[in-house]
């Protein structure tokens, strides 16, 4: 049988060298430049124990039940203008069968800056929405019991100061802090390496960190603390295998300073959550969030001895790249990100968001928005697609490409480690020029048409009819600054003041930072404040721009 | 021989808040390949920073890429910071999430053109050359 199986093989390659061969220039490599055959067979299997869901290394995904036991969590990040009017929209998504929430913030609330600030303007509510203090907080969570939802919020240097508010929020609702759920992104080192929201230098921001995993493993037990992100660093150009590796890396260096602080392994491991791009070279996604399992689960368990199982599981929310949008005929923005949540679905995401086809052009309408969670419920509901776990499990190609996927991760570790870590490659440079190299190369791709978007560089159309998108109303920012100043006119001056005193002197010393923060948020200092009470101890980071 | 013409010399900038350097790294690189005096400025510009490094680097075209939403806010600021300092030879172009409206707002403003995501790095090339034909690249 075997010769006869060879026999097959030799005469399809026969066949297939002597066929026709398409002279269009289209590369047949993935997105990334992985080089691909065109066919796999048993060979390319690679010889190892078949493996099952729930089982070590999870390559075929956390749970035994796969999404038979449980859906993923379509989880749609939303925000803009301010709390009451995005206060608005979560209900309007949470009404239209939304699972979970996801906060966008606004420029200055991302930068740790007050919406009066004068390097704010033109900024407030535009990408998200402005929080300056606990009082937006409450307006921004008002009807919305934080005891029955999920919250994730997408803040990475002022991360703490936003989870002090929800926890202070919840506390106004009588729910208390170890009942809360949800995910913090508080992940500093893809803002060094990516997406650039920066404050304080590495050393004072990984302290934050850490501060963070610290006291929510104690008094926050349920919440994702850090959602290590490769998301930014693909959308800013990098290839799929440099996303998971630089973002695997980075979920090492914060395991490796959380055990330098005195914690064991297995008291914060499992709080430890991912996010990931979903890409639109469909095949490539799907290796690289198997691969992620696999890896994270090896090196949990070898490297770090971890003991629970729970501690191996790599856990993770996927979006659909932004990146991959065209402002072109965006109408087609629908079906890219149809085939990307496929991806994620297939690489076993536990929790989705699906981009507005509106997106590239300004923040979604609600018409968009609902298009798009609705593109979600369709996968679920309609394809069927959620019946089976881990449906291309054993395909020749798929497993294939989860091993060159965690081939070329383990090379790029390498690579960290030989510069000596996570924060001096990014001291160097190295994260950031791998990026734009990669950028540029697929630019020039695009150029040259040997990558095909349609819309864009092919398949063009004249005269486009306008969609409608969002605006936000300019008047927004005066109406945001006068709620400051009637914060700052109500509330206690003298204990907001000693609140910021006390965080001053904690930051100068080595206490956990978060029971300061709180007292201050509680005591309703802006956002603003209490960023420069910090930033007067651990002043500022510059980045040296490399082209 | 003539006078020596100089290279055009460009800045460009990332004003405002957001950190999103992918387009304007890959356009720096591009503008430099094609032969231009590219100075790459780095993040968080404020408009009054931009026109410094315009007027010190001796240059005749700012370029601005901006991903936040505020570019009707800063980007006529930088033209207005250029009257201000009596240097309104120098032009101004941007590139960023800009929808068509504003694009239409912003010439009216000064700024001269506006290239949107999806622009081929070759357009920008040949709007420079067409914009300083008299100057050669390096």
């Amino acid at each position: 049988m075997k010769v006869r199986a060879r026999d097959a093989k030799q005469a399809w390659q026969e066949e297939f060298e002597s066929g026709p061969v398409r002279d269009d220039g289209i590369e047949t490599s993935t997105i990334s430049g992985i080089p691909l055959e065109p066919l796999y067979t048993s060979e390319d299997l690679p010889r190892r124990p078949e493996e099952y869901p729930g089982q070590f290394p999870y390559t075929r995904g956390i749970h035994p039940s796969g999404y038979r036991g449980r859906l993923w969590t379509m989880r749609q990040f939303s925000g803009f203008a301010t709390a009451e009017e995005t206060n608005r929209r979560y209900k309007y998504l949470l009404a239209n069968g939304q699972t979970g929430l996801s906060v966008a913030f606004d420029m200055p609330t991302l930068m740790g800056q007050d919406s009066d600030a004068p390097t704010s303007r033109g900024e407030v509510g535009h990408c998200g929405v402005a929080i300056d203090s606990l009082a937006d907080m409450e307006t921004l969570f008002e009807g919305i019991p934080l005891s029955d939802i999920t919250t994730s919020m997408t803040i990475n240097s002022p991360a703490a100061i936003l989870l002090c508010m929800y926890i202070a929020v919840a506390e106004k609702q009588g729910v208390s802090a170890s009942k809360l759920g949800g995910t913090l992104q508080n992940d500093i080192l893809k803002e060094f390496i990516a997406q650039k929201e920066f404050i304080f230098p590495p050393a004072p921001s990984m302290r934050l960190v850490v501060d963070s995993i610290e006291y929510c493993a104690k008094e926050v037990p349920k919440w994702n603390t850090i959602s290590i992100s490769g998301y930014h660093i693909r959308e800013a150009g990098s290839t799929a295998a440099q996303e998971l590796a630089f973002t695997l890396a980075d979920g090492m260096a914060y395991v490796d300073a959380c055990l330098e602080r005195g914690m064991h392994i297995d008291d914060f491991a499992s709080r430890l959550s991912f996010f990931f791009d979903a890409h639109i070279d469909f095949f490539e996604e799907i290796a690289k969030f198997r691969a992620a399992r696999r890896i994270w689960a090896r090196w949990m368990r070898e490297r770090y001895g971890a003991q629970q199982e729970r501690s191996w599981k790599l856990r993770f929310h996927t979006q659909t790249a932004g990146v991959s949008l065209t402002a072109q005929q965006p109408e087609l923005n629908i079906a890219r990100t149809a085939v990307e949540a496929l991806a994620a679905v297939l690489g076993g995401t536990q929790s989705l968001h699906t981009n507005a086809m509106d997106e590239v052009l300004a923040l979604p309408t609600d018409k968009a928005a609902r298009l798009a969670l609705r593109t979600q419920q369709l996968l679920a509901y309609e394809t069927g697609v959620a019946s089976t776990i881990d449906p291309l499990g054993g395909s020749y190609f798929v497993e294939a490409l989860t091993d060159e996927m965690e081939r070329q991760a383990e090379a790029y570790f390498k690579r960290i480690e030989e510069i000596g870590g996570v924060i001096p490659a990014i001291e160097v440079g190295f994260f950031q020029k791998e990026i734009a190299d990669a950028a540029f190369r697929y630019q020039q791709e695009l150029e040259q048409k040997r990558r095909i978007v349609v819309g864009v560089n092919e398949f063009t159309v004249e005269d486009e009819e306008p969609i409608e998108i969002l605006r936000i109303d300019p008047r927004l920012e005066s109406e945001q600054a006068e709620r400051i100043a009637e914060v700052r006119r109500k509330r206690d001056q003298a204990k907001c003041s000693n609140a910021l005193n006390g965080l001053r002197k904690a930051a100068a010393g080595t206490d956990n930072l978060m029971p300061y923060i709180l007292d201050a948020v509680r005591a309703y200092a802006t956002e603003g404040e209490i960023m420069h009470a910090m930033v007067e101890v651990f002043g500022t980071y510059t980045e040296t721009a490399v082209v | 021989m003539p006078t020596a013409v100089r290279p055009v010399r460009i800045v460009v900038a990332k004003v405002g808040l957001d950190g999103h350097d992918r387009g304007v790294k890959v356009v720096a690189r591009a503008l430099r390949d094609a032969g231009y005096e590219v100075i790459y400025t780095g993040l968080r510009q404020t408009p009054e920073m931009v026109v410094d490094a315009a007027l010190q680097e001796d240059a005749q075209v700012i370029g601005l890429s901006i991903h936040s939403g505020a570019h009707m806010t800063l980007f006529p600021a930088v033209v207005e910071e250029l009257k201000r300092r009596k240097a309104t030879d120098i032009i101004v172009f941007g590139g960023g999430i800009i929808p068509d409206d504003d694009i239409t707002a912003l010439k009216k403003r000064g700024v001269e053109k506006i290239f949107t995501p999806g622009t081929p790095l070759q357009e920008i090339v040949d709007w420079l050359r067409n914009r300083f034909p008299e100057s050669t690249t390096k």
